[in-house]
């Protein structure tokens, strides 16, 4: 790499900080407000509060129930963290039913660029899983798991007139790479030994959105009362591609289509959990979730960024 | 299991306790109606939101299809209906006009938007 080259990379990523605008709080671009997703994490930073998250959904190994708590706070205008953590049941054919803590999620997240005209934000995100914070017999792994991982979101309002009953679609999306801090675990029992590797896995899906409240407040009033003047029928896409230690390309993912209604303080999501192949499953699973926006409801507590003000 | 039951009531005793304020101030309706064709021409614009408005940073302006301000430069909150808008007009010639609005809810919460209504003979 020559100093010009360096130099011409500085000045980008100088050009890009100076334009970063501050976003203002939970799923605002511009005119456009997009929900929190179930499945895929969304670009925004946010003063929010999923409370529960429930999924369940049999597998070959049996029924597993997901209850899901996660926090986000905004540090800065651009800059948040959260924490995340799952109680998990487990009902293996045979054996005694399994509850308890998946490993604890931290995460870190930087809103880098924010176009409120063409309703455009990325970010970029740092979650780690602290291994051995959970329980093993549950799944929770021994080891930590850091993904680094680019979102991205855009709602397409600034398409032409002639198609714009497609303004209310946005999408949001995730590509990362979950990387663990150890290749493989060995286990050993009396007369064997096995051994399960860890791959690294890419991380990617997005969800596609059509904004009920958009399209009646920016394209047309159509004259949809409550509670469907609140509706974002949502599809999510989320898939892992193991890249490596004899596991590549054996991608698994679920199809999840669904229903969000927002509305002033918190929103409600339904979806269905649909695997794509037989590696991810062979039954239709469902996850629901609560969630809420605290800058909203408490906003002398959550209304503003820990630093540097923004509403 | 039990635990988690208390850790929820006990969260949700914690927040019930502490103040409540308003939301984002979301466009509900608009009058003439988002996307709408009218063969009267309007004498105003008015605005309902989902939430109470802070009428010094609450505004709306009405261009047509050059981008030239039709209105009457006078939007104000209704004094008796805090989270109505409203905005009088130049007699409208038939064309597509463009509504703007910005507004801050009482919370202190800025939303923004846009749409377009046209007259017709």
């Amino acid at each position: 790499m020559t100093l010009r080259t360096l130099l011409a990379g500085c000045a980008c990523i100088l050009v890009l900080a100076v334009s970063v605008r501050p976003a203002s709080a939970h799923g605002f671009v511009g005119k456009r407000f997009f929900p929190a997703t179930l499945v895929i994490d969304d670009p925004f930073v946010a003063d929010e509060l999923s409370l529960p998250t429930v999924s369940y959904i049999k597998t070959p190994d049996g029924k597993e129930t997901d209850f899901e708590f996660e926090f986000s706070k905004r540090i800065t205008a651009n800059f948040g963290v959260s924490v995340n953590e799952t109680l998990i049941r487990l009902i293996a054919p045979g054996q005694t039913p399994r509850t308890g803590f998946g490993n604890l999620e931290m995460g870190g997240k930087y809103q880098f660029i924010l176009s409120e005209v063409h309703e455009t934000i990325l970010s970029l995100g740092l979650d780690a899983e602290i291994g051995g914070t959970g329980r093993k017999a549950v799944g929770a792994d021994s080891f930590s798991t850091f993904t680094p991982a680019l979102f991205y979101g855009k709602g397409f309002g600034d398409l032409p007139e002639p198609v714009s009953f497609l303004r209310p679609l946005a999408v949001t999306g995730v590509l990362g790479v979950a990387l663990p801090t150890k290749a493989k675990s060995v286990t050993v029992t009396d007369d064997d030994s096995e051994i399960e590797r860890h791959p690294h896995v890419l991380q990617w899906g997005f969800a596609i959105e059509y904004s009920i409240p958009y399209l009646q407040s920016v394209v047309k009033d159509v004259g949809l009362p409550a509670p469907f003047n609140r509706m974002i029928p949502v599809i999510e896409l989320s898939f892992q591609t193991p890249l490596d230690r004899g596991q590549g390309g054996k991608t698994t993912g679920t199809v999840n289509p669904g229903i969000i209604w927002a509305g002033q303080f918190f929103q409600i999501g339904l979806e269905a959990i649909i695997p794509i192949n037989d590696r991810s499953g062979k039954n239709v699973g469902v996850i629901g979730q609560l969630h809420f926006f605290l800058d909203d409801l408490f906003p002398k507590i959550f209304g503003r960024p820990l630093f540097g003000g923004g509403a | 299991m039990k635990s988690v039951s208390t850790a929820v009531v006990t969260l949700a005793i914690l927040l019930a306790g502490t103040t409540v304020a308003g939301a984002h101030a979301f466009l509900e309706r608009a009058d003439p109606r988002v996307g709408s064709t009218v063969r009267t021409p309007p004498a105003q614009v008015r605005l309902w939101f989902t939430e109470p408005l802070e009428p010094a940073f609450s505004s709306v302006q009405v261009v047509n299809e050059t981008g030239q301000r039709v209105d009457k430069g006078d939007p104000h909150v209704d004094p008796a209906t805090p989270r109505l808008l409203r905005i009088s007009l130049q007699p409208l010639a038939p064309g597509t006009y463009k509504v703007i609005w910005r507004v801050l809810s009482v919370d202190a919460h800025v939303t923004e938007g846009d749409f377009t209504f046209r007259v017709t003979r």
